[in-house]
């Protein structure tokens, strides 16, 4: 299928000439504008608001961080409005807040009991991932049968606190994987020089090496993306997470071009990133529509699909 | 159709990958066919080539023949080469540019050198926009023999005090400023910023509320980045038709005028 890569992503907002004309007066005049001092003219017109509506997207990669609210719920309803006007459908989330890089024990389970808030009566919209440690493997396990097996959750999100290559991670890999679950690794290969405990694509390969029926994500394409997508390419059981960088041009295209649509999940990272940068990044691809759809949801759909089963749901 | 001005978009080649839409013709399709109306257009080669003149020429003509009454272009110019005052004139009286583009960062000085100051001294006498780029891309992804550090703008606030009618813009703003620290900038009505990198839900929502509407300015950094990703920002936070109108047009016509 041919196909441009502005096609998708005609987005139209519109204001006559008239209404303009009437309240350009006090920008030629120079006056500084705040938010409350704006004219209140109406439009004639509704503004045509939001991208179309021609995928569905089920973003892989949200957190309660970045967000405003007191309460977990809170934070959750409003990461929801932001998703509503870019038409998301479903978001997964993982992590609390304060963001913890290397969380105590105690820590692990407040983080997880605040997304298990956040999601309580807004299953239809929300998934979510147990956050875990290789720091405090007994508690992880604990979190992955509390949260995932014995609750509704349906991946672990491994950040860094201990890379890939930990022997730690090959026990909750080994849970994970024996209850469907599916595994998030944060990757960057940063040219400024990662964390100790911070991941590689190629810690992550080496992490599929070990267990070939884990359900792997490779987080932010690793960053440096030209690197994250050649270091997994071999490995067709990796998937390319895409969120969390900036929307620089030509990354999808290659992911699709070096490891095929069927591999790369979209994600953005808000609240700490924006929703639509992320979704520029397949928006403005010069990819087809069937591709863009397996990017959006399709692809996630796929790999959850078995605990989603698990669990009553079909995805 | 209502116009949409970006006044952050680069010709020719970023110096590390291909961009999609980086040939001329390709970028002015897609802009178009997103509804731009007019686009300030910089160069990638203003950020390493030392013939600065040559840049600013091909970039002129350029827009000229290609850019379909879209393309407005801003010359770039480096105070660390020698007879640098030339190609502000050139940019000025012989390409009729409205504005310069300034790399302070990949041309290795930062704002308190005296050259800047009197570049701005040159660029406010002959009513030139100037435009500086805080940034290009986010430092960890910079090629590991080529990192280079973020703008710091802080040595603005009294630059531009002191010659309160020159109109500068910051591009490529935040992942060296944070919102909290615009505030900085609160008394200097003719600074104005883009939304190119502006993260974070509802990104301009957050912005409105460190700085007046009638300073924010659609733009895109294309092609390096999605253009996508400014035009939805539009919908991602909650703005009215004036806000939407202001950012996306009058501001930057009313900068040019």
């Amino acid at each position: 299928m041919s196909h441009r890569p502005d096609e998708s992503a005609d987005l139209n907002f519109y204001l006559t000439r008239r209404q303009w004309l009437a309240t350009s007066g006090a920008l030629a005049a120079g006056l500084t504008l705040s938010t409350s001092s704006l004219p209140a003219a109406e439009p004639e017109t509704p503004l045509e608001l939001g991208p179309p509506a021609k995928f569905e997207i089920w973003d892989q990669h949200c957190h309660l961080s970045g967000v405003e609210g007191k309460t977990a719920g809170e934070r959750m309803d409003n990461l929801l409005k932001y998703a509503d006007r870019l038409n998301i459908a479903k978001l997964v989330i993982y992590m609390g807040w304060p963001f913890a890089t290397n969380p105590s024990a105690e820590e692990l389970l407040r983080q997880n009991n605040q997304v298990l808030e956040a999601i309580k009566g807004r299953e239809d919209r929300v998934l979510s991932y147990v956050y875990v440690s290789p720091e405090h493997l007994e508690t992880s396990l604990a979190e992955i049968r509390r949260c995932i097996a014995d609750g509704p959750m349906v991946g672990v999100k491994l950040w860094v606190a201990g890379r890939a290559t930990d022997d730690a991670v090959d026990k909750i890999v080994e849970e994970a994987t024996r209850l469907k679950a599916v595994i998030f690794q944060h990757t960057w290969i940063k040219t400024t020089g990662n964390l100790p405990g911070e991941s590689t694509p190629l810690d992550v390969v080496a992490l599929a090496k070990r267990h070939p029926s884990a359900r792997l994500i490779c987080g932010h394409a690793g960053g440096n993306w030209e690197l994250g997508i050649r270091a997994i390419r071999a490995y067709p059981q990796i998937k390319l997470g895409i969120a969390g960088s900036d929307p620089t041009n030509g990354l999808v295209e290659m992911a699709v071009r070096e490891l095929g649509a069927d591999r790369v999940i979209y994600g953005s990272d808000a609240g700490g990133r924006s929703f639509a940068s992320q979704l520029a990044k397949v928006y403005g691809a010069n990819i087809n529509d069937v591709e863009k759809q397996l990017i959006f949801a399709d692809n996630l759909k796929a790999m959850l699909a078995p605990i989603l089963r698990t669990k009553g749901v079909a995805s | 159709m209502p116009a949409l001005i970006d006044t952050n978009i680069s010709l020719s080649r970023w110096p590390f990958r291909r961009l999609p839409g980086d040939e001329t013709s390709d970028l002015v399709r897609l802009l178009r066919k997103q509804g731009v109306t007019e686009a300030w257009a910089g160069s990638f080669d203003g950020l390493f080539h030392r013939d600065i003149a040559g840049v600013n020429a091909r970039l002129a003509a350029e827009c000229r023949t290609s850019g379909k009454g879209v393309l407005v272009p801003f010359g770039s110019v480096n105070p660390m080469l020698p007879g640098w005052e030339e190609d502000l004139r050139r940019c000025h009286s012989e390409h009729h540019m409205p504005g310069i583009r300034l790399h302070p960062n990949y041309h290795g000085y930062d704002l308190q050198h005296p050259e800047f100051a009197r570049l701005l001294d040159l660029a406010g006498e002959n009513k030139l926009i100037v435009q500086i780029a805080l940034s290009m891309e986010d430092e960890r992804t910079h090629h590991p023999l080529m990192p280079v550090p973020h703008v710091d703008p802080a040595p603005l606030k009294d630059l531009l005090l002191a010659r309160p009618a020159l109109k500068v813009q910051l591009i490529n703003v935040f992942r060296s400023l944070s919102l909290a620290q615009l505030e900085m900038f609160s008394g200097l009505p003719d600074l104005f910023v883009d939304i190119a990198m502006l993260e974070g839900v509802g990104g301009i929502e957050e912005l409105l509320e460190k700085i007046p509407v009638n300073r924010i300015l659609f733009g895109s950094h294309f092609p390096f980045f999605h253009f996508q990703s400014a035009l939805l920002k539009l919908d991602e936070s909650d703005l009215g038709w004036f806000q939407r109108e202001a950012i996306t047009s009058q501001n930057a016509i009313t900068l040019k005028k």
